[in-house]
């Protein structure tokens, strides 16, 4: 009998949403400093395009996994090691839903509306307000900096059960070929 | 024909109320919006005075300038304020003020006109003809209401790496709201 798997909708949704995640935490780190450019405006609109994609995908992804329970945790791991695989993933899950929200949040209070795509305006959520701007400003470096611990945790973790304990963790979540929808 | 445009002249002249000289700045606005990657990003032009000879009544004799000092620009953000007034941009260095003189006015009736006149800016002086509203209110005062869409490039404005209007949009939409008084 085949290992429980995740779903193919499942493992394209992780794979995307990792990929816009470093795309767009490495736009954010570079053009932070930039002196004013067309280069940098160009950044800042690409850097919240990936920020509203990955809000959508994580409610999409949120949807589905409602639908399609993730495969149990290998039975041998010990429950500390259990509680701790949960508590990571609901931690990433928590910091994919407000990264993107604080990022919307500081741009409204810095005056500049988000247009996905440069063709959908989003609501402004707070009204301009400069110092509130900054202060969300930080909240967003801080909590981006905790979503690069739990990923790196996240990853270590991945690589631990692929490379030291030789279970099928990393083969359920990256090999497309055999899994279902 | 000629006597008639003088009586109309003598009229204006007379009708003493009804002729605009100056704009009350305070209570004036000239703002801009602009597009960066689709965002419409609002702005203001604080520093600006006019002078003008202007009866409503005889429209076809009235005449002003009105002058807007580019330094006093707020873009909202304060990086891309000390930007836009560099030498890209408006140069204020060497361009310090943008004119638009007034050369003729049409009645479009219902309180609307037509301006057509020339406006400079950054060494470039192109026609402009501009719809606006015309309302009286108390004091003797008259509100001038309207807006126009100016290509930016068409002055050079933000040119080198900004003449990128993928970016910074060409089309840049200026309101004016103008409280004329005697």
């Amino acid at each position: 009998m085949q290992p429980p798997r995740y779903t193919r909708t499942a493992i394209v949704l992780h794979g995307v949403m990792a990929l816009l995640i470093v795309a767009g935490f490495g736009i954010g780190l570079y053009m932070a400093d930039l002196h004013l450019s067309p280069l940098k405006l160009r950044l800042f609109s690409y850097h919240k395009w990936i920020g509203v994609s990955v809000w959508a995908l994580l409610l999409l992804r949120m949807l589905w996994r409602s639908r399609h329970a993730p495969p149990p945790l290998p039975a041998g791991m010990p429950a500390w090691e259990q509680t701790a695989a949960n508590a990571g993933h609901l931690l990433l899950y928590v910091l994919m839903a407000i990264i993107p929200l604080s990022g919307w949040l500081m741009s409204s209070a810095q005056g500049v509306t988000t247009v996905y795509l440069g063709l959908w305006p989003l609501p402004d959520l707070l009204a301009k307000n400069e110092a509130l701007g900054r202060l969300l400003l930080t909240v967003h470096r801080i909590l981006n900096y905790a979503l690069l611990g739990a990923v790196a945790v996240h990853v270590a973790a991945a690589l631990k059960h692929h490379f030291i304990d030789r279970d099928d963790i990393l083969g359920r979540m990256f090999r497309l070929t055999g899994a279902t929808e | 024909m000629k006597i008639l445009v003088l009586a109309l002249l003598l009229v204006g002249a007379g009708a003493q109320g009804a002729e605009y000289r100056h704009v009350d700045v305070t209570h004036s606005q000239i703002r801009f919006t602009s597009k960066q990657m689709g965002v419409p990003v609002d702005g203001v032009f604080h520093t600006f005075d006019a002078d003008m000879a202007f009866d409503p009544q005889a429209p076809a004799t009235a005449r002003g300038q009105l002058r807007i000092a580019l330094a006093s620009i707020d873009t909202g953000n304060r990086e891309a304020s000390e930007e836009v007034i560099g030498a890209q941009w408006f140069d204020v260095k060497r361009y310090p003020m943008a004119q638009f003189e007034m050369r003729q006015l049409q009645p479009l009736g219902a309180g609307r006109f037509q301006i057509s006149g020339v406006l400079s800016l950054k060494g470039v002086s192109r026609p402009l003809a501009v719809d606006a509203t015309l309302k009286t209110s108390g004091a003797g005062q008259a509100v001038m209401d309207g807006s126009f869409v100016l290509k930016r490039l068409d002055f050079g404005v933000g040119g080198g790496v900004w003449d990128d209007v993928g970016v910074v949009a060409n089309e840049v939409t200026v309101q004016f709201h103008l409280v004329l008084e005697p």
